[in-house]
């Protein structure tokens, strides 16, 4: 690693926070209450005006918002580095792969069954329902590539388990009270509204253990890359290593499907502007970046959700999906172009 | 000795595939394995270096039992240079090198000055300097072995094991990256076992070869005590050609039917003519080569009915006669160019017998060829 790289690492990852940043404050400065960027920042950092209107919508609802965009933002797009290391695939994510639609079928099952019963449910049961979820949906998906060496199958098989398991939360849904299926659809469609404080207590813990585990596996990531031959030459135990590998991305996709619902193509999209950004896929300084794309990345897609169309706000997914589509395409065609 | 396998049975899943493999190699020296595709070359290089599970026996490295270590350990004493194709995006060949020191850094991989040097030095005994920087995508096939094959030696193994390192190079990459590896036992002092396809260059570069066909191994030694007679073609189970155990040449089968031309050869002369011939499926015969001469091992291979006489001896009478049977039975005489001297001035009698026979007397396989075509004319 030569000093210029180095500089070109710190470069990318100083101008992803000030994006960040960037962000942070567009966001909680847009909306239907329109407010001065200084009076934003009283009511922030010297707590101004305590109890009032303004001060409720910023530290109740803006500001947790624009944290919850952050983190599971980046949760998810390590969750779909790791997923690509593990199956040295570029396209592979959690959504492609059937894990959310797990995570989904899940969270849906809890919502009504248990919510519906006990009428409520803690935030940390909704990421455990989430990860069984996407841990069984991934069980499946493992299963079947011990059997089948094509990634392209795979991938199929990866979404029509998508599809089984929407089918499944659909089928329910039409059974459910009303009230659960205003929820349940709305949570469907993805959104980072309506996450408590408390919530992001579970969140932020999560996501840091996820995200710091990943950075102690970055050497063997690295070492990876060269197929699972050359990494178990190099004394590396593959089994424990893909077992860490796909514990950890359903863990980080399971948090952000409980709490966001499923959210496409920033699994998939996201891994890929971190490493053109930092022009190298060594995992160590890659980590670092996805995560802070994938903040913001989801911050920015949350501010055009909310603005874009106001006072009626778009689902997540779709903005989503519109900026990370034509970016899969595009590096699909860069990879494929490459090869010739 | 220094890598040792005794009684090895290898398979997968249980099921052996091919059993009781005993060999041996020593620190400096280089072993490879030959046989027909399919045979289990591949299986016994993936059990011996732990990527697959043996099925019985024991594999000894410095006396430690291979199956004892642990993976970093054996990491450090064993490298590998696989098939499976590698394709890292956004790699630079300097990186791909550098992850050969996976066992010697900390936990984040960081590498330190002395990790430095060690890449730079695999890089420099590969001749693969220049490509440091460049994207691994970047580079052509004969590169990329080098720069696998400078990620191995990276790992500062006292054993290498290398599977067909030669497949997909063109013949000077193939010479190229053998002598690295020459180069590599001797000046590392390494023990390096791999698998060929190439008979005639195992033969040149090996200490110890083992052929490995059915169920087992055939048979193992030094070049020179496994490459005689048919073995290979028996290895092979060739139907057709042979293969020169002496020259390590390969040739295809002698034309089939009676000859109707006498090549007059020797002395290098006759090959090319042969060649010629055995393209345009006429079969000859040929004569009188000393057993010494260059010719005399092709013409084995590709005439019907050769002539030959001791070396350093007058040809015997009986040869001459012999020879002239040969003319008297072909319609073509090919003088192909011999110089004639004071040891081989028979051939000045034969082409005297062939113009008293009324043969047809020429120069070369292409007027041979003509004259045929329109003698099949008319």
């Amino acid at each position: 690693m030569n000093k210029f790289k180095v500089i070109r690492y710190q470069l990318v990852y100083l101008v992803l926070l000030l994006l960040i940043a960037l962000a942070m404050v567009l966001n909680v400065n847009a909306g239907s209450v329109s407010m001065s960027p200084l009076r934003i920042f009283k009511i922030i950092f010297m707590r101004f005006e305590e109890g009032s209107v303004e001060s409720n919508i910023i530290w109740k609802i803006r500001l947790p918002r624009s944290l919850t965009a952050a983190i599971l933002g980046g949760a998810l797009s390590i969750s779909g580095l790791l997923l690509q290391t593990f199956f040295r695939n570029p396209i592979a994510g959690p959504f492609v792969l059937g894990i959310s639609s797990g995570a989904k079928l899940f969270v849906a099952l809890a919502v009504i069954f248990i919510a519906g019963r006990f009428g409520g449910i803690p935030p940390y049961a909704m990421v455990l329902f989430s990860f069984i979820g996407s841990l069984i949906s991934m069980g499946l998906v493992l299963l079947f590539s011990q059997k089948i060496k094509s990634m392209s199958v795979l991938l199929v098989i990866g979404i029509m388990i998508g599809y089984i398991c929407s089918a499944v939360t659909d089928f329910m849904i039409n059974f459910a009270k009303d009230s659960h299926i205003a929820s349940l659809t709305y949570w469907s469609m993805g959104s980072f509204a309506g996450v408590s404080w408390s919530a992001l207590g579970t969140i932020a813990p999560i996501v840091a253990t996820g995200l710091f585990s990943s950075i102690l596996i970055s050497k063997p990531m690295e070492a990876y890359q060269l197929g699972e031959g050359y990494a178990k030459s190099m004394g590396i135990n593959i089994r424990l290593f893909r077992l860490v590998l796909i514990a950890l991305s359903s863990l980080l996709s399971a948090t952000v499907t409980a709490f966001a619902g499923p959210i496409s193509f920033v699994g998939v999209a996201v891994p890929h502007i971190a490493k053109m950004l930092v022009k190298t896929s060594k995992p160590i300084v890659v980590i670092p970046a996805t995560f802070l794309c994938g903040a913001a990345f989801c911050m920015f897609c949350d501010l055009i959700a909310r603005t874009a169309f106001a006072p009626t706000e778009l689902a997540i997914g779709t903005v989503t999906a519109f900026l990370g589509a034509p970016i899969v395409i595009s590096l699909m065609v860069r990879l494929s172009k490459g090869k010739h | 000795m220094f890598f040792e396998t005794r009684k090895l049975s290898v398979g997968y899943s249980g099921r052996v595939l091919v059993r009781d493999i005993s060999f041996s190699v020593d620190r400096g020296k280089i072993l490879s394995i030959i046989g027909p595709n399919g045979a289990g070359k591949t299986t016994i290089l993936k059990t011996i270096s732990r990527h697959l599970e043996r099925i019985a026996g024991t594999v000894t490295i410095e006396k430690d039992s291979l199956f004892r270590l642990s993976g970093k350990e054996l990491a450090r004493r064993l490298s590998v240079m696989l098939t499976e194709r590698v394709d890292p995006e956004l790699m630079t060949c300097g990186q791909v090198v550098a992850m050969g020191r996976y066992p010697y850094t900390d936990s984040f991989g960081r590498l330190t000055a002395k990790d430095r040097a060690i890449v730079s030095e695999a890089l420099r005994m590969v001749h693969a300097e220049e490509l440091e920087d460049l994207p691994f995508s970047h580079i052509s096939d004969g590169q990329r072995q080098r720069v696998m094959l400078a990620r191995a030696i990276c790992q500062q193994p006292s054993v290498m094991i290398l599977d067909e390192p030669t497949s997909y190079l063109d013949i000077r990459h193939k010479i190229e990256l053998l002598d690295i590896l020459r180069a590599l036992a001797s000046e590392k002092d390494m023990a390096i076992i791999m698998s060929l396809h190439e008979i005639d260059l195992a033969a040149k570069i090996s200490d110890y070869i083992i052929c490995v066909k059915g169920d087992r191994i055939q048979s193992c030694g030094t070049p020179e005590e496994v490459f005689t007679g048919d073995f290979i073609k028996s290895l092979y189970d060739m139907e057709c050609g042979t293969f020169n155990t002496l020259l390590g040449s390969v040739e295809l089968a002698a034309p089939q039917g009676e000859p109707d031309v006498f090549v007059l050869a020797g002395g290098g002369k006759g090959i090319p003519v042969y060649r010629q011939l055995q393209k345009n499926r006429r079969a000859f015969s040929t004569g009188i080569l000393f057993e010494n001469d260059v010719d005399f091992q092709v013409a084995s291979a590709l005439s019907r009915y050769v002539v030959s006489a001791e070396a350093f001896n007058p040809v015997p009478e009986l040869k001459l006669k012999e020879a002239k049977a040969l003319i008297d039975k072909a319609r073509f005489f090919l003088d192909s160019g011999v110089k004639i001297g004071v040891h081989n001035s028979f051939c000045k009698e034969l082409v005297g017998y062939a113009e008293e026979q009324g043969k047809i007397i020429l120069n070369s396989a292409e007027e041979l060829l003509a004259e045929a075509g329109r003698r099949l004319i008319v």
